[in-house]
């Protein structure tokens, strides 16, 4: 499913390396989670892969399920499956959230060649969704994530997710700025998810989030790189006794 | 240039753009208010691009001896407010169509055309026709508004007396490729009466339109108006508003297309508690788009309010202008003033000029004003696209959001929706 090969990035405005050679495989049904310290390119990994400005490639291949993602644009690589799940979500005034997600959903299904959902339908698909997520019908008329809380804002996220039901998704953050109960929420929402068709990256700083959202893999990543990887324990180790102890071991 | 040299410039145009024109024939008091506005006009003298308020705009084809020729659209489209219960009155190049139009006759109006007004010995226009325009020339003068009251034979006189189930709807047509419109309104709306207006067009070659509003106390009046379609049209319009006690008037303008528009607004606020809103929303594409927005708000009165909201989206080149003024004279207390003018600059060789003014004698006011221009939101469109919406709808979707703000102004939201479908449908014919 995903396939990340020695990928090495700098910033295009400076001469900065942030990932120096990452490789990863996260095929389908897996969960993977990323940990690491501040710095440590968590978040650049998860924007160059969704297709964000501001990157340049130096090195190496990311594909899914076979396809070359760097080479596309972002609306494609979404529509090829990917999906990443904001740290910040953005705030767009006078967009309607229900506009916002029928667009993207139909624009999806165009790029795919498939019909697109008609009104009634759609209606009738995000209301369930929005439901099991507690998201109520005001939340859905008002312009996306404009006035929402952090929580809403992450609830909001995983609608989408939920509506455009992605191949590979990867979660940024996803737990910051959430209290507990908002926490369960989205995990549970995210778990809904969980297929044997579908891959999971999920990046966190705190093992917290993945008491909900169970991984298969856990990797540390330090400098740039995946330095080490294991078992769920792996996170265990991490909240216990913090990075030093594994970067100091993998240096 | 020497000041001599373009007083003479000024007089030589004037005289020339005058020359070939004659007054329309009418009653003692229309003929007396025509020939004082010829007056105003040649003692102005037409305006010049070296004038305070034509610096951003060049006056040159408004003010030129003939109309450009413009090809006539092919009506195609779906008619602006079509699916709106209206009272159409049509005018092809100018020209009032009584074949076109509906039966001008509708409970809680008085409808006539100006020609029939204007021929009556004894009128209530009389107090209106030239009345607000030539009180409107000061502080800054507008001479074009002057030519048209002078000049302009046709047009309507409507009375509002009561609460009209229906708008109205002025429709522009044009037929000839060099059609050189002059239309003249007058309107007055009567104590606690309503009436809303709308208005398409300017379907002409060149444009220059008038409408005079008097609202008495507790009135309301509303005015929703688009602007297309022609690329290569020009078009100068002035509405002049006097509000009375607790009276009430919104005006929003759609613009789109068209090479020059020049749209004046002067509002003066008379009476207590009255409220004064407008809005405008405006696309331009291409380096022959050039829109101006002049507004000029009077408070001469206490605990008004008045709001001016405009936005601008601009590309491949387009110039937008906004020149907007509050003042508030000595003893309009409590005034609430609030303008606010935006552009979206889709590229680097848009441009948006904006001159807000604030001019304020009384000492217990809240008055604000704001002014942005900006390029589209990059974190906002990266996020539609990671969604797997394309470059380009999220642009218009962004593009149709940055609007919706001046959209909102209007109340009525089936005329609100109207516009923002064409808006939408503006956007997609130029993917």
């Amino acid at each position: 499913m995903l396939e990340i090969k020695g990928l090495k990035v700098k910033l295009e405005e400076e001469d900065k390396q942030i990932l120096k050679g990452v490789d990863l495989h996260v095929g389908p049904g897996e969960v993977h989670a990323i940990m690491g310290p501040n710095g440590s390119g968590k978040s650049t990994l998860s924007y160059v892969l969704s297709g964000r400005g501001g990157y340049e490639v130096t090195g190496g291949t990311a594909t899914l399920s076979g396809v070359d993602l760097l080479d596309l644009e972002p609306e494609e690589r979404a529509a090829e499956g990917l999906f990443l799940a904001f740290q910040y979500p953005v705030e767009i005034p006078g967009v309607g959230n229900m506009t916002f997600l029928r667009t993207a959903v139909n624009a999806q299904r165009k790029a795919r060649g498939e019909e697109e959902m008609s009104a009634a339908e759609f209606l009738k698909h995000v209301r369930a969704k929005a439901k099991e997520l507690k998201i109520d019908a005001d939340m859905l008329k008002r312009p996306v994530n404009v006035g929402f809380s952090g929580g809403e804002k992450k609830r909001n996220e995983i609608l989408q997710m939920a509506m455009l039901e992605p191949k590979m998704c990867i979660l940024d953050e996803t737990d910051s700025g959430l209290d507990v109960d908002a926490m369960k929420l989205v995990s549970e929402g995210v778990n809904a998810l969980r297929s044997p068709d579908r891959g999971f990256l999920v990046i966190t700083h705190y093992q917290r989030l993945l008491d909900h959202i169970k991984p298969d893999v856990v990797h540390i990543m330090s400098d740039g790189r995946i330095v080490k990887s294991g078992g769920p324990e792996l996170a265990l180790e991490v909240e216990n006794n913090g990075y030093a102890d594994i970067l100091a071991e993998t240096a | 240039m020497a000041s001599n040299a373009l007083a003479k410039r000024r007089a030589d145009e004037t005289e020339a753009r005058i020359a070939g024109l004659t007054l329309p024939e009418g009653a003692a008091w229309a003929t007396e208010a025509r020939q004082a506005a010829l007056t105003r006009v040649t003692a102005m003298g037409l305006p010049q691009k070296r004038d305070e308020y034509w610096r951003y705009t060049d006056p040159t084809s408004l003010t030129a001896d003939a109309a450009p020729t413009v090809p006539v659209m092919p009506r195609d489209e779906a008619p602006v407010f079509g699916e709106v219960e209206r009272l159409r009155i049509v005018f092809v190049d100018g020209v009032f169509d009584a074949g076109l139009s509906d039966p001008l006759k509708l409970a809680g109006l008085e409808i006539e055309t100006l020609a029939e007004a204007t021929a009556k010995d004894i009128h209530w226009a009389k107090d209106l026709l030239g009345v607000l325009e030539a009180n409107g020339q000061s502080p800054v003068p507008r001479p074009l508004a002057a030519l048209n009251t002078a000049f302009a034979s046709d047009g309507v006189a409507i009375r509002v007396v009561g609460k009209p189930v229906k708008p109205v709807a002025f429709v522009y047509l044009q037929q000839a490729e060099q059609s050189d419109v002059t239309v003249h309104h007058v309107i007055r709306v009567e104590p606690g009466a309503e009436m809303t207006l709308l208005e398409s067009g300017p379907a002409a070659a060149r444009l220059s339109k008038v409408l005079e509003v008097d609202v008495a106390d507790g009135a309301t009046f509303h005015h929703v108006r688009a602007q297309g379609r022609a690329h290569e049209r020009r078009a100068v319009t002035h509405t002049f508003a006097r509000l009375g006690a607790e009276s009430t008037f919104k005006s929003f303008t759609l613009t789109a297309n068209g090479r020059m528009t020049r749209n004046d607004c002067v509002i003066e606020l008379t009476g207590d508690d009255a409220v004064a809103h407008v809005a405008g929303a405006c696309v331009g594409d291409g380096a022959d788009f050039h829109h101006d927005d002049t507004v000029f708000i009077t408070h001469d009165a206490e605990r008004c309010e008045s709001r001016q909201v405009f936005k601008k989206v601009l590309r491949n080149g387009a110039t937008g202008v906004f020149q907007g003024k509050i003042l508030v004279k000595q003893g309009a207390q409590k005034t609430d003033g609030y303008q606010i003018s935006q552009a979206l600059l889709l590229d680097e060789d848009s441009q948006f000029l904006a001159k807000p003014e604030l001019e304020i004698y009384a000492d217990d006011v809240a008055c604000s004003h704001g002014s942005t221009s900006g390029a589209i939101d990059e974190t906002a469109l990266f996020y539609l696209r990671s969604r797997g919406v394309p470059h380009i709808e999220a642009t218009d979707l962004l593009t149709l959001a940055f609007l919706a703000e001046a959209l909102d102004e209007i109340e009525d939201s089936r005329l609100a929706d109207d516009l923002r479908d064409r808006l939408e449908a503006w956007l997609v014919r130029r993917r």
